[in-house]
C-alpha cells in the first residue's frame, strides 16, 4: 500500500493535493477502495465496458478526421478510409467491431446484475443509471450505423425514424423534424453525425454518475450479502486491477481475432452497397445486438384498440423501460440467485427467451417465426411483470452465510495478509 | 427589542409571500425565456427553405406507359408509383372475395384526396398514382401484379412489402392481418392534358394536403 497522498514523499504531490485533491481522490477510489474479496470474473465486465467506451471514442475521433458527412460523399469517404488512409482499415474495423463487442460486454454485465440481484436496495439508482447508459448506447450505435450511408444504413434509418410516426397526432411532424426534409437524406445524415459525436461524451458523464453511485455502497458480490467489516474486503489495487487486466487480455485476444481475421463476420454485406432510396434491400435486418428488440417490434399484433404498429413500438420501448422498475418488481429480499432455488432456474429462461427473440429477429416474420416471436415477446414481459414479484413472494430462499469471509475462507474471518491495513470508508 | 426578537406572525407571513412570489415569477420568466431561446435550435432541424423549394410539383408523361406497367418517379424524396392498370386488374379491385380481406376497402381513412376516394382510388380508373412508402415502417413495397405465385394461391396481385410482409392490392389498399395499418397514400395530382399528370398539384377546386393524411 502506498502512503496517503497528503503524506506523500513528493513535495509537489503534497502541494497540488492540498489545493486540488486529485491524488487523495484516486487513492480512495482506485487504491484503497474496499472491494468484496469474493468477486468472480463476471465482475470484469463493468471495467471492460469502460475500456470499450474509451476505445470507441479514441478510434471514433480519428475516423471523424477522415469521414465526410454528406449523402453524396459519405460512402466514398468510408471506402477511402479503408483503402487510402494509413491504418484507416484498422481504425474502422476496430470501431465497427467495437460496437458489437461493447454491446457484448454490456449485455453480460447486465445479465450478471440480473443473476446476482445487483439492482436491489441500495443500488437502485446505480442500476437505473446503467439502463440510461444502455439507451444512450443504442441511440449512438444506431446513428453510427447510418454514417457509412450503405443500403442498410439508409433503410435502417428509415425504419427506425418511422417508428415515431406511430405516435398519434404529433407522430408525422416529429418524423419530418427528425429527417429535416421529406425523407431520410442529407440533413438527416448531417445531424446523425453531429449527435453520434456528441452522445458518447454524454455517456461518459452518465458513467461518471454510475461510478459515484457504485462507490457509495461498493460492488455487490456473488453471495449478494453486505460486507460486514474489513475481513470481508480487499483493496481494489492490486487485487482487482490485476484481475481486470487479466480479463482484459483474454477479451482483447477474442476482439483482435475478429478485427484481424473476420472483420465483417458480424456485419451485413448489404451495407457495402451505397444507399439507394428507390431500392429496398431484400431484407432489412439490424445488427445482432438489436435483433431481440427488433423481434419484439415485429411480433406484436393489434392489441384491443391499439394498432399493431403503435403496439409494437410501445412494446419495443417497454422492453427497456421495464428494466427501470425492476428494483421494485423483484420482491425478494435476497440478492444472489445462489440462495434463490426457484429464481436460479427462471433466470435462464429469460436468457433463452432473449436468444429466441434474437433468432426470430434475424428471420422474416413468416410461418412459425411469427408464433415464436409472439410467445417469446409475451414471456419477456411476463418474466418481468409477473414472475419477478410472484417468485419473490412464494420462494423460500436458502439460509444466507453469516459473512463473506465465513463463506469463502476455510478459517472464516481471517484477514488476508496483504489487506492488513484497516480500510474504513472515507 | 421584544419586537425584533419576536416579529409579528403577520409580518413574517407577508414578507414570505412576497419572496415566494418573486421566486416563482423569476423561475417562470427564466423557464419561458429558456423555452423561447430553445425554439430556434429545434426549428433549425425542420426542413430548410431550399429543401422545401425542391418539393415543387412534377409533370409526368404517361403516353409511353403500357398496360400492366409501373414507373417510379421521385417527388419530394418519395417514390411515386404510377401504374397503367389492365382491365382484369380493374375487375379484381371490385371482387367481393378480395374486398372482404381488406382492412379499409372503401378508403374511409384519410389516405387519399376526395377525388381518389372511389373503388379505383384514382382520377382515371386505369391510371393509379400512389406514394410508394409502406405505412408500416417506410419500406418500398414491391410491384407484384401477377396473381398467385409465391405469395399464395389467393394472392390477387398488388404490392408486397419485403421488409415485414405487408400486402396491398392493386389500388394500394392494405390487407388484413399484416403489420401495415393503412392504405398506401395517394398524393395530390391532376391531369394537365390527356396523358400528362402533374404530381403535387390538386385539380382546380380541390384542396388536399399530403401532410394531413392519417399516415405517410
Amino acid at each position: 500500500m502506498s502512503a496517503p497522498a497528503n503524506q506523500s514523499q513528493s513535495k509537489i504531490v503534497r502541494w497540488i493535493d492540498h489545493r486540488l485533491p486529485v491524488f487523495t481522490f484516486m487513492q480512495h477510489e482506485l487504491y484503497d477502495y474496499p472491494t468484496p474479496r469474493n468477486l468472480s470474473y463476471w465482475w470484469n465486465f463493468g471495467s471492460l465496458s469502460g475500456i470499450m467506451l474509451v476505445i470507441m471514442i479514441v478510434t471514433g475521433i480519428f475516423l471523424a478526421m477522415q469521414y465526410t458527412p454528406n449523402a453524396t460523399m459519405a460512402f466514398d469517404s468510408v471506402e477511402r478510409i479503408m483503402r487510402d488512409v494509413n491504418f484507416g482499415w484498422l481504425m474502422r474495423y476496430i470501431h465497427m467491431n467495437g460496437a458489437s463487442f461493447f454491446f457484448m460486454v454490456v449485455y453480460i454485465h447486465l445479465f450478471r446484475g440480473l443473476y446476482y440481484g445487483s439492482y436491489k436496495e441500495p443500488r437502485e439508482l446505480l442500476w437505473m443509471l446503467g439502463v440510461i447508459i444502455l439507451l444512450l448506447m443504442m441511440a449512438t450505435a444506431f446513428m453510427g450505423y447510418v454514417l457509412p450511408w450503405g443500403q442498410m444504413s439508409f433503410w435502417g434509418a428509415t425504419v427506425i425514424t418511422n417508428l415515431f410516426s406511430a405516435l398519434p397526432v404529433i407522430g408525422p411532424k416529429i418524423v419530418a423534424w427528425l429527417w429535416g426534409g421529406f425523407a431520410v437524406g442529407n440533413p438527416t445524415l448531417n445531424r446523425f453525425f453531429s449527435l453520434h459525436y456528441l452522445l458518447p461524451f454524454v455517456i461518459v458523464g452518465v458513467v461518471g454518475l454510475h461510478l459515484i453511485a457504485l462507490h457509495q455502497h461498493g460492488s455487490n458480490n456473488p453471495l449478494g450479502i453486505d460486507r460486514k467489516g474489513p475481513q470481508d474486503s480487499i483493496p481494489f489495487h492490486p487485487y482487482y486491477t490485476i484481475k481486470d487486466m487479466f480479463g482484459l487480455g483474454v477479451f482483447l485476444i477474442i476482439y483482435a481475432a475478429f478485427v484481424f481475421y473476420m472483420p465483417n463476420a458480424l456485419g451485413d454485406t448489404q451495407n457495402y452497397v451505397q444507399a439507394n432510396p428507390l431500392q429496398t434491400p431484400p431484407e432489412i435486418v439490424p445488427e445482432w445486438y438489436f435483433l431481440p428488440f427488433y423481434a419484439i417490434l415485429r411480433s406484436v399484433p393489434d392489441i384491443l384498440f391499439i394498432p399493431a404498429k403503435l403496439a409494437g413500438v410501445l412494446c419495443l420501448f417497454g422492453a427497456i423501460g421495464v428494466l427501470f422498475f425492476l428494483p421494485w418488481l423483484d420482491t425478494s429480499r435476497v440478492r444472489s440467485a445462489r440462495f434463490r432455488p426457484v429464481y436460479k432456474w427462471v433466470f435462464w429462461l429469460l436468457v433463452i427467451d432473449v436468444l429466441v427473440l434474437g433468432y426470430v429477429g434475424a428471420n422474416r416474420p413468416e410461418g412459425w417465426f411469427i408464433v415464436a416471436g409472439r410467445i417469446a415477446t409475451l414471456y419477456y414481459f411476463i418474466h418481468f411483470i409477473i414472475l419477478f414479484p410472484v417468485i419473490g413472494w412464494l420462494e423460500r430462499p436458502l439460509p444466507l452465510p453469516t459473512s463473506i469471509s465465513a463463506a469463502v475462507t476455510r478459517k472464516g474471518g481471517a484477514r488476508l495478509a496483504g489487506a492488513s491495513t484497516p480500510m474504513e470508508k472515507p | 427589542m421584544a419586537d425584533t426578537a419576536q416579529p409579528k406572525p403577520m409580518d413574517a407571513h407577508v414578507s414570505a409571500t412576497r419572496r415566494d412570489f418573486l421566486q416563482i415569477a423569476a423561475t417562470a420568466v427564466t423557464g419561458i425565456g429558456a423555452a423561447i431561446a430553445a425554439w430556434p435550435l429545434i426549428d433549425s432541424m425542420n426542413a430548410a427553405r431550399d429543401t422545401l423549394a425542391a418539393g415543387a410539383p412534377l409533370d409526368v408523361d404517361l403516353s409511353h406507359l403500357q398496360p400492366g406497367q409501373q414507373i417510379i418517379v421521385l417527388w419530394r424524396s418519395k417514390p411515386i408509383f404510377v401504374v397503367n392498370r389492365t382491365a382484369p386488374d380493374l375487375k379484381t379491385l371490385q371482387e367481393p372475395t378480395v374486398l372482404d380481406r381488406l382492412r379499409d376497402p372503401d378508403s374511409t381513412v384519410l389516405q387519399q384526396p376526395a377525388y381518389a376516394q372511389n373503388w379505383h382510388r384514382s382520377i382515371k380508373p386505369e391510371y393509379l398514382v400512389l406514394v410508394g412508402i409502406c405505412t408500416h415502417l417506410g419500406c418500398i413495397p414491391e410491384f407484384t401484379p401477377q396473381p398467385g405465385g409465391t405469395l399464395g394461391p389467393d394472392w390477387p396481385g398488388g404490392y408486397f412489402c419485403p421488409c415485414h410482409g405487408s400486402r396491398y392490392d392493386l389500388s394500394g389498399r392494405v390487407f388484413q392481418g399484416v403489420p401495415a395499418p393503412y392504405n398506401l397514400p395517394v398524393p395530390p395530382y391532376n391531369f394537365i392534358s390527356n396523358t400528362v399528370i402533374r404530381i403535387g398539384e390538386n385539380p382546380a377546386g380541390s384542396t388536399f394536403d399530403l401532410n394531413e393524411i392519417e399516415q405517410l
